[in-house]
């Protein structure tokens, strides 16, 4: 059939390849061989391989497209209608695993998301095309890497592009034509008229001669049925004379006659799906699915991704000059590709590098900052403790003086008292407590039963009876802890060496009691002849 | 080499597949009907084979060729008295097309007479290497023009049968060197020649030394183990493991016995019939090569060797000029990744795309 390349120099002469001639031979077989089986062991390789089929759906919204995909497939796909009001076209893929008898068919439908519903529709159609174009390199990037895994790539290339017309009746919208016409070099474009029991017959036929007058006019290819294989190309033919095909996609059911089938029902018919008469859907099925699924994903290999390819390799600069130039180019890109990469790499690993350092520059300083914080408000705290130290110390010495200077008041007042009380003067309590005197006193026995049942150190309050001046008033009143020790009945409290006036609680036993409010200085014990047992009266 | 072994299991999901959701069909679609516009499609474009036989002369390897496709494929060749042997080794090809039932076949045959017939054998797998890789060099070539024809044609060597003289002992160096450098760039199938030298016992006993022969070299004869992908192919494919090397006797007589017409060999102390399974192992090479894995080969010479050479190819990083010269890929020059001893991985590393499991054996 064909004259192979040459094969090396001529002047290597240890290998010597001879071709006998250009033709080859039909030769005769003189029994079975069993070759005959190829096919079958093709196919066979072929399922286990699985078959993916892409579909891509372009319409407005609410033309039909989820439904006439479930019908086509007679499944319900999951999803939920879009609502109008996208800001853009958006295109929305799912893919899904059917299984039918043996053969296991990978199906991924990829449907336009808010085609159409925008104000400003200029640009509606370049979200598609660029997802068409993806899939393109994706699979070129597969192609052209070194170490790469075709036979196990999953391949995600649109092999049909339905394209759904609304069922206007008159022509086709000028979106329509300019999305098919930019669609039309990437994809096989099978456009049909969705929602089609909307028109009349007669409409019908009109509507699908303007059509393709309009799409021939415009230069639109739309994919053609293949008719080179005797086979199928009967049916093929006739099939091409029906397109645009006018659908009707329903997933109710309606049982007529014996069987369920696929309608719409309205007031004045049913709309059966399956019905040649009714609408073509039949005639999409076979062409799609059942005769030529293998053609369409052809189609998309060998031409529209090859020229792709062709278009993306020369935009890259290579060119097929002369055969010889192929593997260095090829090589040059990888290399300076690599080399890039590299570079970028490299730039990365700086750039991340110098940001790394400054960030660590920066928490230093911030650390620093907050060091120099802590000292300042550490010298200003011990700062303050200082001059809480000090003034408080200075009241210290204030309090000092103000006692000595009461000593000494007192001592002058003692010697006046002591004139005074052979003077005979009758003092009353009051002028004693006024004088400060020392007192040792005893407390009955109702109080220290008291004080036996209290645990710890007792709070000792003692009132003297005589005091008239209510609690707190002008009387230096403290409540102290007198802690006490119980020598003997007639107990003696060691005076604590403060000046406390102690209030008793009388309502709490029965026994009255000598109350004497008590004032007592600090630092000094009573002398012996202050001392007495005396049951709560005032000594001197 | 980092081993590449990605092993994806190739029936439920691919290197890239995104996330599937299992769909129940209510009722019939007719996706199958895919099956038959495949084979449809295939038969109108046809089939190539591309087969190579290996051996020295007189292993009867044209006549093997010729009882296999029962056609005249070449003259088989006699020693003529004034054909002197040949100095160099030379690679003679022919291409038929051959059509059974509708399917057309076209068949190229290589073949390698003076392989070992020189009294110096070194290197005399150099040539055949060189063929073989030339042919991947092609398809590589018009792989990746910009303009690429619709079908590249396949001229790559498919399948070596390398015929392995019946001295009933164990592998000549000869053998283990070039199936050792053979068995990593081809498929290759060895099988005992003209084996109605040996006796039924004999013959078992040397299968198996060969079997272990291979197995202590390394050497992965196809069908290698490390491609079985499910369990049913394993079951398969351990079947014809264990029968390989096959013992085969060609012919191309006829003669009639019990009244058929039997291709066969006779001799003074009987007819040895070539379709017989109880004289010889024919068939099972017959339906080994054409019936059964015909497609296998192909499609592991397209993904794993080829792909190996590729990879090899472009991943050099100096400028390397064409011709058959530098694809020496014998275990010396330091350009070429191999390391030297026999059980070590000679060439590039392999593709091992569905390996399941990790033989112990390198693959």
């Amino acid at each position: 059939m064909e004259a192979e390349a040459n094969s090396g120099s001529p002047e290597d002469s240890w290998a010597f390849i001879q071709r006998p001639g250009e033709g080859c031979r039909t030769v005769p077989l003189a029994g079975h061989v069993g070759f005959d089986s190829l096919p079958d062991q093709l196919v066979n390789q072929s399922i286990s391989q699985g078959f993916c089929f892409n579909i891509l759906c372009v319409g407005e919204t609410g033309l039909g497209k989820s439904t006439l995909m479930d019908t086509l497939f007679n499944t319900k796909f999951e999803g939920e209608p879009a609502t109008h009001t996208q800001p853009g076209v958006q295109l929305q893929s799912n893919t899904y695993d059917l299984q039918e008898s043996n053969v296991g068919l990978k199906l991924t439908i990829v449907s336009t998301v808010g085609f159409g519903d925008q104000i400003n529709k200029e640009d509606s159609y370049r979200p598609i095309v660029e997802f068409i174009d993806a899939q393109f390199e994706a699979y070129l990037q597969e192609e052209l890497k070194i170490r790469r895994l075709l036979h196990n790539y999953h391949d995600s290339r649109i092999h049909a592009c339905l394209y759904f017309i609304a069922p206007t009746g008159h022509s086709l919208k000028s979106l329509d034509l300019v999305t098919m016409k930019k669609l039309d070099s990437k994809v096989n474009v099978i456009p049909i008229i969705a929602k089609s029991d909307a028109i009349s017959k007669s409409e019908l036929t009109k509507f699908k001669i303007k059509i393709t007058s309009e799409l021939v006019s415009n230069g639109v290819q739309i994919y053609q049925f293949p008719m080179d294989d005797e086979a199928v190309a009967e049916v093929n033919g006739t099939m091409n004379a029906h397109l645009p095909f006018a659908v009707i996609g329903s997933t109710e059911e309606l049982k007529i006659g014996n069987k369920m089938v696929k309608v719409r029902q309205y007031p004045w018919g049913t709309v059966q799906v399956e019905n040649e008469a009714h609408c073509d859907f039949v005639k999409l099925r076979e062409m799609l699915i059942r005769v030529n699924m293998e053609d369409l994903r052809e189609q998309t290999h060998s031409r529209h991704y090859e020229l792709y390819r062709r278009c993306k390799l020369e935009e890259m600069g290579f060119k097929d000059t002369d055969p010889d130039s192929k593997p260095f180019s090829l090589q040059e890109t990888y290399e300076a590709k690599r080399n890039e990469f590299l570079g970028e790499l490299q730039k990365k690993e700086e750039e991340m590098r110098q940001m790394f350092v400054q960030r660590v520059k920066e928490k230093e300083a911030e650390l620093k900052e907050a060091e120099k914080e802590l000292h300042e408000k550490f010298d200003r705290l011990k700062k303050l403790h200082q001059d809480e130290k000090k003034k408080l110390e200075d009241k210290k010495k204030s309090l000092d003086d103000e006692v000595n200077a009461f000593k000494q008041r007192k001592t002058a007042a003692e010697l006046l008292q002591s004139q005074g009380s052979q003077a005979g003067g009758s003092q009353t309590l009051k002028r004693d407590k006024e004088k400060k005197n020392f007192y040792c006193f005893t407390v009955n026995s109702a109080v220290c039963c008291m004080l036996h049942e209290t645990q710890g150190p007792a709070f000792f309050n003692l009132v003297f009876s005589s005091c008239t001046k209510s609690k707190g008033e002008d009387c230096h009143c403290r409540r102290v802890r007198v802690p006490y020790c119980l020598k003997s009945e007639t107990n003696q409290f060691p005076l604590p060496p403060k000046c406390v006036r102690i209030h008793t609680h009388t309502h709490t036993h029965t026994h009255t009691t000598q109350v004497f409010t008590v004032s007592l200085c600090p630092g000094k014990t009573p002398s012996p002849d202050l001392r007495g047992i005396l049951n709560g009266s005032v000594l001197c | 080499m980092d081993p590449l072994r990605q092993s994806p299991s190739r029936s439920s999901s691919r290197a890239s597949s995104p996330r599937t959701l299992p769909c129940e069909m209510l009722g019939y679609v007719g996706i199958e009907a895919v099956l038959d516009q495949l084979k449809i499609k295939a038969m109108k474009m046809g089939f190539e084979f591309n087969i190579m036989v290996v051996g020295q002369s007189g292993l009867g390897k044209s006549t093997m060729v010729n009882t296999l496709f029962k056609s005249k494929m070449w003259k088989s060749t006699m020693p003529g008295l004034g054909v002197p042997t040949p100095q160099t080794l030379q690679l003679q090809s022919v291409t038929h097309v051959i059509e059974e039932s509708g399917v057309k076949l076209k068949l190229t045959v290589t073949d390698t007479p003076g392989f070992g017939d020189q009294i110096n054998n070194d290197k005399c797998w150099d040539p055949i290497l060189g063929y073989i890789n030339e042919q991947y060099e092609h398809y590589l070539q018009e792989e990746i023009l910009i303009t690429r024809q619709r079908h590249i044609p396949d001229t790559r060597v498919h399948c070596c049968v390398y015929f392995v003289p019946p001295t009933g002992h164990w592998l000549r160096p000869l053998d283990i060197e070039f199936l050792q450098r053979l068995c990593r760039t081809v498929n290759v199938v060895p099988v005992i020649a003209r084996a109605d030298s040996l006796t039924i016992e004999e013959r078992e006993a040397f299968r198996h030394r060969i079997q272990e022969n291979l197995k202590t070299h390394g050497i992965e004869v196809y069908p290698q183990k490390c491609f079985d992908e499910d369990i049913n192919d394993k079951i398969l494919n351990s079947k014809i493991r264990e029968r390989i090397p096959f013992a085969v006797v060609g012919a191309d007589r006829e003669h009639i016995v019990n009244g058929r017409c039997v291709l066969g060999r006779k001799t003074k102390w009987g007819i040895i019939e070539v379709e017989n399974m109880a004289h010889c192992e024919f068939p099972l090479l017959r339906d080994l090569l054409i019936r059964s894995h015909l497609q296998d080969l192909k499609d592991i010479t397209h993904n794993v060797h080829y792909e190996n050479y590729r990879i090899f190819r472009l991943n050099e990083s100096h400028v390397l000029p064409r011709g058959p010269g530098w694809v020496n890929l014998a275990p010396a020059p330091a350009s070429v990744p191999a390391p030297a001893g026999p059980q070590a991985n000679p060439g590039p590393p392999k593709v091992g795309g569905w390996a399941k499991d990790n033989s112990d054996e390198e693959c």
